[in-house]
C-alpha cells in the first residue's frame, strides 16, 4: 500500500473545476473591498501540475486559499472531484485537498515521524490511536520524499529543503487527490527548488495527484508545469501552457520587469532578462 | 516510528497512580496522632470495602474523619490546576500559560469573593460565581493579549499579569473594607489553603471534574494539532473553532473549582505539565491524564508539608508551591534548551 490517493477519479472529469470564481475582502463589513479576486476560470485534471503565477498582491495566495475551502467565494463555483468545495465537512475536506504552506513555529519540539503521522488525523476517528496502517503511511509517504532517514530526527533540526519535504510528505499522508502548495521553493536553493519541482511532477505523473503550486519561479514553471494561470491585481489574466500564456509584452506589463521570452526545441519557453541596452 | 498506544497511555496512568497512592499514604501518616502505615492501608482497603466496624474508632476518625478529606480535596484541586494549565497552555499556544499567570484563578477568587458577600451560606453558589470569574477573565485576556487581530504571546502574558494585579487590588479592597469578618481566614484562603472548606459535597465536585476532564481529553488529539498552527489544523480537518470553545470553558471550569475550595494556588498548572511533558513527551493523549495525576501528587505532597514542616502551625498550600515551583521552574526552563 502507499500513500497515493485514496479515490480514483471518476471517468475524465477534471479533478478541480474553477468556475467564475470571484472573491473580496475588506477590513471590515461597511467598508469598500481591499482586494479583489476574480472572476477567474479553470481546470486541473489528475496527473497535471498546475502554476499559479503573479506577482505579489496579484491574489494567487487568496486563490489558493479558496482551492483549499478556507475563504469561501463571492460567486461562483469550485469542484472537487463532483462536490464544491464548500459543502465538504472539514474533515472530508482534509482527505481530499492537503495544503502545503511556509511552516510555522512549532511550540513543543516534535518528531519527523510523528510530525508526518498528524497527517493521518482527518481518516481517523476522535482520541485515535494510530493503528499499524497509519505508520506504514506514513513511512511511505517519508519515502516517497526521500525522507526516510529523517524519520526520528527533530523537526526544529532539519535544514529548509528537508524541512519542505517532510511537510510534503504530511500532505501525502493526508491520502489526497488535490496538492496545494502556496510558495514551496521560498526557503529553497537552486538545487533544493528544481528537485522539489522534479518531486511534484513525479507524484502528478506516477501517483496521479492533481498539483497545484503557487510560485515565484517563472522558469521552473515553464519547465515542469502542465498549465499555467497568471494573476495580475486580482485579475486572472490569462490560463494555458506557459507557451501561450508567456507573451513577452504581456509579462513584462505584469511583472514590471524588462522580461523577454526565448521559445526553446523542447517547446517550453524561457523567461530571459533584458540587459540594459 | 513508535506511535502512542491506549495501552501505553493506561501503564503510565496506572504507575502514576501508585505514586499518588503512596503520596497519599505518607500524608495520611503525617500529623499529631501517630498511626502506623500498615494500619492506614489496612485501614483504606476496609473502608474501601465498606468494612467501616473492622477499622478501630481512633483510625477511622484520623484517616477518614481529619486527614482524608483534606487530601481529597488537594488531589482535586491538584487535577483540576494542572489540566487546565496544559489546556490554556495548547490553545494559548503559550508554553508559559497557567490558570495562576493568566490571571485566571484571580478572577476566580473575585467570583468567589462576590458571592460569599452576597449569600455566605448558598451552597455550590461559589463554585458557579469563581467559574463564571474564570472564564470571564480568560475571555478579557484574550481580547487584550490580540495584536492586530493575531494572538500575541509577550502581549497575552503581559494582558494576563496586569489583569491579575488589577483583580488582586479589587480582592484587596474588598477585604479591606470587609474587615470585622474573618480577614485572616480569606487571605489564608487567597494564598491557596485547603483546610477552609468544609461544608461542600466533595463528591459534587469530584464529578462536575470529572466531566470537565473528559470534555478536555476528548479534543486530546485536536489539541496536538493545534500545538503546530491553527490554520495548519484547519487544514486537517480539526474543527478548531470547537475545540477552543470546550477547552476554554472546560479549563475555566476546573479553575473555578479549584479556586472556589482552595484559593489561588499558583505554578500548578505552569509546573507540572512542563514536567510531564519533559518525562512524557509532548502528545496531549498522554499529557493530560499524566499532568491530571502528577497534579495530585504535587498538591498532596505540597500540603503535606505545609502542615507538617512548622507544626502545629501551618503554612497556606500555596506558598509551598510558589516556594518549591518557582526555583524548580527555573532551572527546568535552563536546563531545556537543548
Amino acid at each position: 500500500m502507499s500513500a497515493a490517493p485514496a479515490m480514483p477519479a471518476a471517468g475524465n472529469t477534471p479533478s478541480v473545476k474553477v468556475e467564475q470564481v470571484t472573491y473580496a475582502y475588506a477590513a471590515t463589513d461597511r467598508s469598500a473591498p481591499k482586494f479583489t479576486l476574480g472572476p477567474a476560470t479553470f481546470e486541473a485534471n489528475r496527473r497535471e501540475l498546475i502554476a499559479i503565477l503573479g506577482p505579489n498582491a496579484s491574489g494567487k495566495s487568496t486563490l489558493l486559499r479558496l482551492l483549499a475551502g478556507l475563504a469561501k467565494p463571492l460567486a461562483g463555483r469550485i469542484e472537487i472531484d463532483g462536490t464544491e468545495v464548500g459543502q465538504l465537512d472539514l474533515r472530508t475536506r482534509a482527505r481530499r485537498i492537503a495544503l502545503v504552506q511556509q511552516e510555522s513555529e512549532l511550540l513543543f519540539p516534535l518528531r519527523v515521524w510523528e510530525y508526518v503521522l498528524q497527517g493521518r488525523y482527518p481518516h481517523g476517528r476522535r482520541l485515535r490511536f494510530e493503528s499499524d496502517e497509519d505508520c506504514l503511511l506514513a513511512g511511505n509517504a517519508l519515502a516517497q520524499v526521500g525522507a526516510d532517514a529523517l524519520r526520528d530526527r527533530w523537526m526544529d533540526r532539519l535544514s529548509g529543503g528537508e524541512k519542505q519535504r517532510v511537510i510534503l510528505a504530511r500532505a501525502l499522508a493526508q491520502q489526497p487527490s488535490l496538492l496545494l502548495l502556496d510558495e514551496p521553493t521560498q526557503h529553497l536553493d537552486i538545487g533544493g527548488k528544481v528537485e522539489l519541482l522534479r518531486r511534484l511532477r513525479k507524484l502528478a505523473d506516477e501517483s496521479r495527484y492533481t498539483v497545484i503550486v503557487v510560485t515565484h519561479e517563472l522558469d521552473l514553471a515553464a519547465e515542469f508545469a502542465d498549465r499555467v494561470v497568471l494573476l495580475q491585481k486580482g485579475k486572472c489574466l490569462s490560463v494555458g501552457t506557459a507557451a501561450e500564456v508567456y507573451d513577452p509584452a504581456v509579462l513584462a506589463e505584469v511583472f514590471e520587469a524588462p522580461i523577454d521570452v526565448e521559445m526553446r526545441a523542447s517547446g517550453r519557453p524561457r523567461v530571459i532578462l533584458r540587459g540594459n541596452p | 516510528m513508535r506511535p502512542l498506544t491506549s495501552k501505553r497511555v493506561a501503564v503510565i496512568c496506572l504507575g502514576l497512580g501508585a505514586v499518588l497512592f503512596a503520596a497519599v499514604v505518607v500524608s495520611l501518616r503525617m500529623g499529631a496522632y501517630p498511626i502506623a502505615v500498615s494500619d492506614i492501608v489496612k485501614g483504606l482497603v476496609q473502608g474501601a470495602l465498606g468494612r467501616w466496624d473492622d477499622i478501630p474508632a481512633e483510625n477511622r476518625l484520623v484517616i477518614f474523619g481529619l486527614r482524608l478529606p483534606r487530601i481529597a480535596l488537594g488531589v482535586l484541586v491538584g487535577a483540576s490546576l494542572a489540566t487546565s494549565g496544559a489546556g490554556f497552555q495548547a490553545l494559548l499556544r503559550n508554553p508559559l500559560a497557567d490558570p495562576y499567570v493568566l490571571g485566571v484563578s484571580s478572577g476566580a477568587a473575585l467570583g468567589a469573593i462576590l458571592s460569599l458577600i452576597a449569600a455566605p451560606h448558598a451552597a455550590g453558589l461559589i463554585q458557579l460565581a469563581a467559574f463564571v470569574g474564570a472564564l470571564a477573565t480568560i475571555a478579557v485576556v484574550y481580547l487584550l493579549g490580540r495584536r492586530g487581530g493575531q494572538l500575541d504571546s509577550a502581549t497575552l502574558l503581559l494582558a494576563g499579569i496586569i489583569t491579575a494585579s488589577f483583580l488582586s487590588a479589587v480582592i484587596m479592597f474588598l477585604m479591606t473594607t470587609l474587615s470585622g469578618r474573618d480577614l485572616r481566614g480569606m487571605a489564608f484562603w487567597l494564598m491557596g489553603d485547603l483546610q477552609t472548606i468544609s461544608s461542600v459535597n466533595v463528591k459534587w465536585l469530584y464529578l462536575v471534574m470529572a466531566i470537565a476532564l473528559g470534555c478536555i481529553y476528548s479534543t486530546a488529539s485536536d489539541l496536538n494539532l493545534i500545538l503546530t498552527g491553527e490554520q495548519e489544523a484547519r487544514h486537517l480537518g480539526v474543527n478548531v473553532e470547537r475545540v477552543k470553545l470546550v477547552v476554554y470553558v472546560g479549563a475555566s471550569v476546573l479553575t473555578g473549582l479549584a479556586v472556589s475550595v482552595s484559593g489561588a494556588i499558583g505554578y500548578v498548572g505552569l509546573l507540572v505539565p512542563h514536567l510531564m511533558r519533559m518525562i512524557f513527551g509532548t502528545d496531549y493523549r498522554l499529557l493530560i491524564p499524566t499532568s491530571a495525576i502528577g497534579g495530585a501528587i504535587l498538591i498532596v505532597v505540597a500540603d503535606t508539608l505545609a502542615r507538617t514542616v512548622v507544626a502545629p502551625t501551618e503554612l497556606p498550600v500555596g506558598a509551598m508551591t510558589a516556594l518549591a515551583g518557582a526555583p524548580v521552574f527555573i532551572y527546568l526552563m535552563r536546563r531545556r534548551v537543548r
